[in-house]
């Protein structure tokens, strides 16, 4: 029942997007993120819709799928809507009860939204055409300029790696400790909600236990392959920039360009 | 001087209110370049104790161990000598760190800071060594028990080791996993010219070696040929251990009467001697 998930929300393909280094795609949803809240015009926001349209296409990502990325935050798009709906001075459209519906409330709620969702659709992007190590080794890489502040950068990257490596087997083992409890008569399923809650207990301290002793274990076949931390470290799989690289960023940079052109004009 | 030398080795594990346990006493044992030992005993022998003593992992209470030349306690020396001397654990989940299985392969290199080129050649070599190729991008939870311990063993070759320690490599596999572990430790062995130290307590496993050693309550019992070691059918079972089954098959029909010879341990060496 809980095997067979898939980690994270990679989209395994070879479009441009996915052949293009993961640092890159990092720096450019971040330069992207910060242009979505500098360009504010409805013009502009023509522009990005199109820009994220035209990304989602080139990724060969469904955009059903990529859309589905936007339905966690479906509540909180709403609710943010609707404050500003109700709470924004100006023009009155109509009042319900004691809130002032106005048309000024409509439009910044409106944008606001759309913001949210082109942030989330760019991000989303990243982590449908990156793999979830191309993304570890990706945020290594960028954050190492950070250890001269103390930012334990390898670490981080090292945990992830372990962590994405023994999701699988600790989902395998939750299964197989839930199916030995529930042979046993442990009913998991029925009952209020404080006693399904209770019911995880005799699953969590035996997965806790067999996690530390996994650790332990697994520390001991790291030193025993020579693990002394990330001095001195090489890398098999070396990320590199490439030409769809290069062709990437000089088209972020014409597009934004064009935003500063199109807003010292003043359209 | 052999490859792996140990000398009076005793350890002590250190309890938590003072008391203290004699995992190994004064084992004096010796390992040359290019052999096949086996290391058999029962639980609480000392046999993980005294692999885990081959790379420094744990280090002498008193004694010494020196790999090469190299004493295990001298700290410079650590990693040359985690290089040359690769472990395999039991439990094959638990040493497998990355979650590919080519980027696993490539841990031991990568902390050696062998050049990416380099690493990427010894991965694809070591694999194919072990007969996994084909399964370089897969996730390590797809894989059977028997092909994990295979890569654990690429990983350490990877490394360019020249002995191999495994420790109880094949007590969480099925029989077919057992065979595929047991069959690339012979060939590496055969072929590649590896030092090989198995621990073990499937009898069978230790027929395989060249040398049997067997360890009692942390001492060395025994520290021979197989077929020498599998005819002392009577002292292997006081200490809780089996022999193979035709060596015990030639023990019960000498007590009956017959006239066999002495040191019988494969199916091949029964047959021919009931057959005369």
């Amino acid at each position: 029942m809980l095997t067979d998930i898939t980690i994270g929300q990679f989209f395994p393909g070879t479009s441009l997007l996915h052949r293009m280094d993961a640092r890159v795609k990092v720096i450019l949803l971040f330069f992207l993120i910060i242009a979505i809240f500098v360009f504010d015009t409805p013009g502009d926001y023509a522009l990005m819709c199109a820009l994220t349209l035209g990304l989602g296409l080139a990724s060969h990502v469904p955009l059903g799928t990529l859309m589905k990325s936007i339905k966690p935050l479906w509540w909180i798009l709403g609710f943010t809507f609707l404050i500003h709906l109700c709470t924004v001075p100006g023009e009155t459209i109509t009042t319900v009860w004691i809130f002032t519906l106005t048309k000024e409330g409509f439009m910044r709620g409106f944008f606001l939204c759309l913001r949210l969702v082109l942030l989330i659709l760019l991000s989303s992007l990243l982590t449908f055409t990156t793999s979830p190590l191309a993304l570890t080794d990706a945020l290594e890489a960028l954050m190492r300029p950070l250890r001269v502040i103390g930012v334990p950068a390898h670490e981080l990257a090292m945990m992830m790696t372990i962590a994405l490596r023994f999701i699988p087997t600790l989902i395998e083992e939750t299964d197989k400790i839930m199916k030995a409890q529930q042979s046993r008569g442990v009913d998991f399923e029925t009952g209020s909600i404080l006693k399904r809650i209770s019911s995880m207990v005799p699953i969590l301290v035996p997965l806790f236990i067999s996690a530390f002793r996994r650790a332990d274990e697994l520390a001991m076949a790291m030193e025993a392959r020579c693990y002394r931390g990330g001095d001195g470290r090489t890398q098999m799989k070396v990320l590199r920039v490439t030409r769809v690289d290069y062709a990437g960023i000089l088209f972020i940079a014409v597009f934004f360009a064009l935003q500063a052109a199109l807003k010292i004009v003043g359209i | 001087m052999a490859f792996i030398e140990i000398n009076d080795l005793s350890h002590e594990y250190k309890g938590a209110e003072g008391q203290s346990t004699l995992a190994l006493s004064h084992v004096n044992l010796t390992i040359d370049e290019g052999e096949f030992v086996a290391v058999l005993g029962t639980n609480g022998s000392g046999k993980s104790t005294l692999a885990k003593h081959l790379n420094a992992i744990l280090l002498p209470s008193d004694g010494s161990v020196t790999v090469d030349g190299m004493d295990t306690r001298d700290a410079s020396h650590l990693w040359d000598i985690r290089q040359s001397v690769g472990m395999v654990f039991q439990n094959p989940d638990n040493q497998i760190i990355a979650a590919v299985v080519e980027d696993d392969v490539a841990f031991g290199p990568e902390n050696l800071g062998v050049p990416s080129a380099e690493i990427r050649k010894r991965v694809d070599d070591s694999l194919a060594l072990v007969d996994m190729s084909k399964f370089a991008q897969f996730a390590p939870h797809l894989l059977s028990g028997g092909q994990k311990q295979r890569i654990a063993i690429a990983g350490a070759l990877a490394m360019h080791t020249r002995c191999l320690v495994l420790d109880e490599p094949t007590a969480m596999l099925d029989p077919v996993g057992r065979q595929e572990v047991l069959s690339t430790v012979k060939r590496l062995h055969d072929e590649e010219k590896i030092t090989v130290v198995y621990i073990t307590h499937f009898m069978e496993e230790a027929a395989a070696a060249d040398r049997v050693v067997v360890m009692e309550k942390g001492k060395v019992l025994m520290n021979d040929d197989p077929h020498n070691v599998f005819s002392h059918v009577e002292e292997m079972k006081r200490c809780g251990l089996d022999v193979p089954l035709p060596a015990e098959i030639s023990w019960k029909l000498k007590k009956q009467g017959f006239t066999l010879p002495d040191n019988i341990i494969t199916d091949e060496e029964l047959v021919a001697s009931l057959c005369q």
